[in-house]
């Protein structure tokens, strides 16, 4: 493997822990591809897709009354970072050659699924109904869940990795 | 059934939206904060904003494919957490609480602005 002069390895490190931003690595982004590869484009938008219909459908069968508590975008949004958790060490770690899992699954399915517009709409809604207690509520448990998740299923899958590797 | 077509029409959009703009804006710093996220996930919550305020004033249809489907998949919820964790990691823990609070702050001021531009209207 080639190493960038910017990269940093830190050894004492059990594993690589690859970008902070799971969506555009420049240093595999920025050398080895063209700007902007559509194979890889349509891979992120047929992910996209997928994901926001998934949210759509589920958003149908569980609508949120108007002053209540949005539980399917808070649902939405920690599972999705619960399984982009996953998906990032399995890319990081296990499937590294798989060049189109992570556009597909990372930055297309799971960014279409979960949403941070939604979010931020569902608090002003509350705020502006009257409801700024359940608006402080979601803003909170959403971020403190998605965090949560995130670590979690990091911790967890890397865990199993570095048990499996043994 | 059109409308869960719409929904797929706007995320078609919007996903690899978010990766180009994700990717210009990286491509313009150098620091470790994730400018390009916190920027989609702003704009498209300006335009969410927008656009809920002005309900009236358009289609249902409007609403799908550009709110449920365009601005949802635009705007993510994973990577920003995803990020968030790996700043955390990286001992870049001040940055990581920055992430937190300013895409919390600037995503609901930015809806906020967008319901009343369009309320303006």
């Amino acid at each position: 493997m080639e190493h960038h002069p910017g990269e940093q390895h830190q050894h004492a490190e059990p594993l690589p822990r690859g970008p902070v931003d799971p969506d555009v690595d420049l240093r595999i982004d920025g050398r080895d591809r063209r700007a902007h590869d559509p194979a890889i484009l349509t891979a992120i938008a047929v992910g996209g897709a997928l994901g926001a219909s998934a949210r759509y459908l589920i958003g149908l069968a569980w609508p949120t009354p108007s002053g209540g508590f949005p539980v399917n975008t808070l649902l939405i949004n920690i599972a999705g970072c619960g399984l982009i958790g996953i998906l990032m060490v399995v890319v990081t770690d296990v499937l590294t050659q798989q060049r189109f899992l992570r556009p597909f699954l990372g930055t297309g399915v799971l960014g279409g699924f979960t949403t941070f517009s939604t979010y931020a709409v569902d608090i002003q809604k509350l705020i502006s109904g009257g409801y700024a207690g359940t608006a402080l509520l979601y803003l909170a448990a959403t971020i403190v869940g998605a965090l949560l998740a995130v670590w979690t299923t990091v911790t967890a899958t890397r865990a199993l990795v570095t048990w499996r590797s043994r | 059934m059109s409308r869960l077509l719409l929904v797929i029409a706007g995320g078609l959009i919007g996903a690899p939206l978010r990766y180009v703009a994700d990717r210009a804006v990286q491509a313009r710093h150098d620091s470790l904060f994730p400018w390009g996220t916190f920027s989609v996930n702003v704009i498209g919550s300006f335009i969410l904003g927008f656009l809920t305020g002005a309900s009236s004033l358009f289609p249902d249809s409007i609403q799908f494919f550009a709110g449920t489907g365009f601005c949802g998949a635009l705007t993510t919820y994973s990577t920003f957490s995803y990020e968030t964790i790996r700043l955390f990691e990286d001992r870049a823990r001040f940055l990581a609480v920055a992430n937190v609070t300013a895409s919390i702050v600037a995503g609901l001021g930015s809806v906020f602005l967008g319901t009343a531009v369009s309320q303006s209207l």
